[in-house]
């Protein structure tokens, strides 16, 4: 048995106009230094998803149905003191916004003595020197300067290195990074990429990343989820994903990138865009904008096959890879860009 | 391509998809909700209503003198036992029946209150827009002056103000122009409110990217700021306003109560209760209590009214 | 191919302390006025050739937006000027500049502010007529509105809707409609694409890309994602710290980065054969642009940096296709690829 796994999950938002189900037929798991990565667009679910792991889904939201296996227990089922020893102790989390954990008004060493001694009975005198060290862990030049300093001290690729600190602190067996570089310059995102890999190279830790950008997948993990719409259309290894997508949308997704178009030529686009929760379609979430779409999928919602190296919710699947070597015929009408 | 373009949700083009929009707007939806605002909205309604039928629902018109009997005064209200069955709450010191003077008067009240406001609104709008827009020093300028302004309270202006006018063209003539200096003195004395609120969301609309579109088109100052940025900084205007309103009936009230604002021939709220201050302690009660009571429950339903507003404004508790 | 916006020597510096008041401080026992600067723009120049598309590419902070922003004449330069067409138009009058307002539009980076929410869809995009072409009749507006809507993959019918009930993808695209609207020559986009999904981001630059083939129009395109700039570009200038680092032919760049920043900056794109992060680590930070590094911006971060490139500024030179602003590779210090 996996460290952590997730069956059957589904989270569901209490609007006023109903409830809304922003995540179902969620499973997967990750075990000690595996590295999973989940991508997806806007609105497709994948931070609902890491904040559903550790049960930080706050009202409106609650989780209707499933399990969240850690260790085990069942993170669902836990009580709120219980909840608190498996965060930041076993499972710590990366924000996207470095000012979401760090603390204006304090210095990142009171921060960082301070969240060790919530979980653990340790003298300011060791508590100190935890975070040294776990500061030149995340290759921080100078540490002993920086304990000292105000986050707004600090450069953005800096914070997100103490915010990596923080989340080792307490030596957790998994960390779950939601867009940990999003708001970052590209040279500094390579950076940290590179620390989060090494990291969990060294130390064996889970990493659940989650993130908008397939080179940065490509780069980091050896699994891939592919989520849309509040579902998971594909997972495999990222090799596999990446060289020999199944889905239609994990195509058109990568396909649509600019480093896979021809300079100056019209990219391969996917028509359409993800619809609202409110408002999925009939059967399969992506069939208004699928090519391929037939009738079966405006009706069915389309179970997992095992195809390639994936496993694939597709009902097209089988049809498409006997149709191989044709290559997917997505739309790049050289119209003019007019939608009809 | 259909899917990809089309907004959320179907509507029609219709006056009814106005009404079904508002229906399903997030401004009715708490107003639904929140039972405090429904009541005082259906207070201050009652409010708005009888004091615009004033002339139909009073029983006599308190300003003409040659309807009221000097023998009918101080009559308590009908439910004590020397109350008269014509004068639902009693008569003041001349005759007068209190439930009509208690219509007018508030009618009054809430008059001055809105035109004040709204004068104060005009200043306070085409300042707090020109310092916001133009920054530097034009905005020193015209946020120190406010400075000035608002070290004074609303009141003494008022005072020294309304004093000087009295000594200097006659209480005559000041009988005739009451309302409307009323309603200039305190619309001067506070727009700095309204100039500061307008000039804080100006900076931050400012900032944002259709300016710089509109700038871009090459419109010019006058139109940006009244065409582009005014519409989007009304929704504190619009909160304000109600505390404002409030606090300029009980800036007239004050006034009159201190034989400033509106003469006794045509009592506001504020005079009503002047008025009856004398009489208190020989028994006539109501000439000062029952117009108090008016006055506050009219205030106080504003400001609920306001409070609930704010909450529903407020784009930080917006989506909530 | 003929210039067509010239940009020589810009400077651009905003004062950290706005107030008269502010800026006053004590020192030692004597009052004095504080003079302290951000250095957004030091010195830039770079022209836009007819026709093509050039791109801006840099991390934040750079500078960049604020030359999309200076061109465009919503800031006014501290120093130097910018020319369309052989003419000075960064001094004009409001007036005058009004002809070039027709010519040359702008696109804006957060669709979600760039569209007055207050104003329907119509309206928005009726407005720079009215402004710009007064004499169109009613008909012949509503015509233009509903053609450019079309030709933007917006239903003409929705016009009637306010921006908040469209998505981000579509905002961008109406956003882009009020560019197209008054028929300009050279369009400004700042950073158009950064704020949306993948799938909705190859739909905007096949838009654009489809535009500039239908409408002959030329491109200042900022950006700060390369991937972007390899397929969209022509040409490039990489900045950096408010200088241009490298002007060169997109191909030529991404084929041979001759700066070392441009190496750095190339190296560190996310690419999908990668299995893991590659990439040229760069030492020290990007230093505050209110105190600028002697000498190259570069040098505190640049592993080919010597005593010259502490000391003196390199100047932009020609070599090939290629500018390039960098002593190493002057002196051929930098074993090239």
């Amino acid at each position: 048995m996996a460290l952590l796994e997730i069956h059957d999950l589904e989270v569901k938002f209490a609007l006023r106009s109903g409830p809304v189900t922003a995540l179902r037929d969620i499973s997967f798991s990750l075990d000690r230094g595996q590295r999973l990565g989940i991508v997806g667009e806007s609105g497709a679910g994948k931070s609902v998803a890491a904040f559903s792991i550790l049960n930080l889904i706050s009202r409106p939201g609650y989780i209707s149905k499933g399990k969240i296996l850690f260790d085990g227990n069942d993170l669902a089922q836990l009580n709120p003191s219980q909840l608190r020893n498996v965060r930041g102790n076993r499972i710590s989390m990366i924000f996207q916004d470095p000012m979401m954990t760090l603390n204006p008004v304090l210095t990142v060493g009171a921060q960082m003595v301070e969240s060790l001694q919530a979980h653990t009975r340790i003298s300011r005198q060791e508590a100190r020197k935890i975070a040294l060290e776990k500061l030149r862990l995340v290759h921080i030049p100078s540490p002993e300067k920086r304990l000292d300093q105000y986050p707004h001290e600090l450069s953005g690729g800096m914070k997100q290195r103490i915010i990596i600190a923080i989340a080792l602190l307490l030596n957790p067996d998994i960390i779950i990074a939601d867009e940990p570089t999003t708001a970052l310059d590209v040279t500094i995102q390579a950076e940290i990429m590179d620390l989060l890999l090494e990291l969990c190279e060294d130390r064996n830790l889970g990493l659940i990343l989650i993130t908008h950008d397939l080179g940065v997948v490509s780069q980091v993990t050896e699994r891939t989820i592919v989520m849309y719409a509040g579902r998971i259309i594909e997972m495999g290894p990222t090799k596999e994903i990446i060289n020999d997508a199944q889905h239609p949308y994990t195509q058109g997704l990568i396909n649509a990138l600019p480093q896979q178009g021809i300079p100056g030529r019209r990219l391969n686009q996917i028509p359409g865009s993800m619809p609202p929760l409110q408002q999925l379609p009939n059967g399969c979430a992506f069939h208004p904008r699928c090519a391929y779409a037939k009738a079966a999928c405006k009706e069915q919602i389309p179970a997992f096959t095992q195809s390639g190296g994936c496993q694939v919710a597709c009902h097209m699947v089988a049809e498409l890879v006997n149709q191989a070597g044709k290559s997917p015929a997505l739309e790049n009408s050289p119209s003019t860009g007019q939608d009809s | 391509m259909t899917t990809q373009s089309s907004p959320h949700e179907p509507l029609l083009n219709t006056a009814d998809s106005r009404w079904q929009q508002f229906l399903d707007s997030h401004f009715w939806h708490s107003f639904k909700r929140d039972k405090v605002a429904i009541v005082s909205f259906s207070i201050f309604f009652l409010f708005i209503l009888a004091s615009l039928s004033a002339p139909l629902l009073a029983p006599m018109d308190p300003y003409d003198m040659t309807q009221f009997d000097l023998m009918d005064s101080e009559l308590p209200p009908v439910w004590q036992e020397e109350g008269d069955s014509r004068f639902l709450f009693g008569t003041d010191a001349q005759g007068r029946d209190m439930w009509s003077t208690i219509l007018y008067g508030t009618r009054l009240s809430l008059i001055i209150g809105v035109c004040a406001v709204m004068l104060q609104a005009f200043l306070g709008i085409v300042i707090g827009l020109s310092a916001g827009y133009f920054g530097g020093r034009v905005d020193s300028f015209l946020m120190r002056l406010a400075d000035i302004q608002l070290s004074f309270s609303t009141l003494m202006v008022a005072i020294i103000f309304l004093a000087i006018f009295q000594a200097a063209f006659g209480a005559e003539l000041y009988q005739d122009l009451a309302m409307v200096m009323l309603v200039l003195v305190i619309g001067i004395a506070e727009w700095p409110q309204y100039a500061r609120t307008v000039r804080a969301s100006v900076l931050a609309e400012r900032k944002k990217e259709y300016v710089d579109a509109a700038r871009v088109i090459g419109l010019g100052p006058i139109r940006i700021m009244f065409r582009h940025i005014l519409p989007n900084t009304l929704s504190p205007v619009l909160v304000i306003s109600t505390v404002q309103i409030a606090n300029a009936i009980i800036s007239e009230a004050s006034l009159s109560f201190l034989g400033l604002g509106m003469p006794p021939s045509q009592p506001s709220l504020g005079s009503l209760i002047a008025s009856g201050f004398e009489f208190i302690f020989s028994g006539a009660w109501w000439i000062t209590i029952i117009p108090g009571i008016a006055l506050i429950l009219l205030v106080l339903v504003i400001n609920l009214l306001g409070d609930w507003l704010r909450d529903v404004l407020n784009p930080k508790l917006y989506k909530g | 191919m003929s210039t067509l916006v010239e940009i020589r020597n810009l400077h651009k510096r905003f004062p950290i302390h706005g107030d008269l008041l502010d800026r006053i401080r004590l020192k030692g026992g004597r009052l004095e006025l504080r003079e302290e600067n951000v250095h957004a723009i030091n010195g830039v120049d770079l022209t836009v050739n007819k026709g093509e598309a050039l791109c801006i590419v840099g991390e934040s902070g750079c500078g960049k937006s604020t030359v999309a922003r200076t061109v465009m004449g919503l800031i006014e330069p501290s120093e130097g000027s910018v020319h369309y067409q052989g003419q000075r138009i960064d001094n004009l009058s409001p007036r005058e500049m009004m002809s070039y307002r027709r010519r040359m539009q702008m696109i804006f980076q957060n669709p979600y502010a760039s569209l007055n929410p207050r104003m329907s869809i119509t309206e928005t995009l009726e407005e720079p007529i009215r402004f710009h072409q007064s004499d169109l009749g009613k008909a012949e507006m509503k015509d233009k509105v509903a053609e450019v809507m079309q030709a933007v993959g917006v239903d003409p019918s929705w016009g009637k809707r306010f921006p908040h009930e469209f998505s981000g993808g579509q905002r961008q695209r109406i956003s882009i409609a009020r560019a197209l609207i008054v028929d300009p020559e050279f369009i400004v986009a700042d950073e158009p694409i950064s704020a949306l999904d993948v799938s909705i981001q190859a739909q905007v630059l096949n838009l654009m890309m489809d535009a500039q083939e239908q409408r002959g129009l030329t491109y200042l395109f900022i950006t700060h994602d390369l991937s972007v700039v390899e397929h969209f570009g022509a040409r490039v200038a990489v900045m950096y710290l408010g200088r241009i680092c490298e002007v060169a032919p997109t191909r030529t760049l991404f084929a041979q980065p001759r700066h070392p920043y441009s190496q750095a900056l190339l190296s560190a794109i996310p690419r999908l054969e990668d299995e893991r992060p590659r990439f040229i680590r760069l030492q020290g930070e990007v230093p505050t642009p209110v105190n600028l590094p002697s000498g190259c911006v570069f040098h505190g971060r640049c592993p080919h940096a010597n005593d010259r490139c502490r000391n003196e500024i390199p100047a932009l030179r020609q070599v090939d296709d290629v500018q390039i602003s960098c002593h190493a590779v002057e002196e051929n210090r930098i074993a090239s690829g």
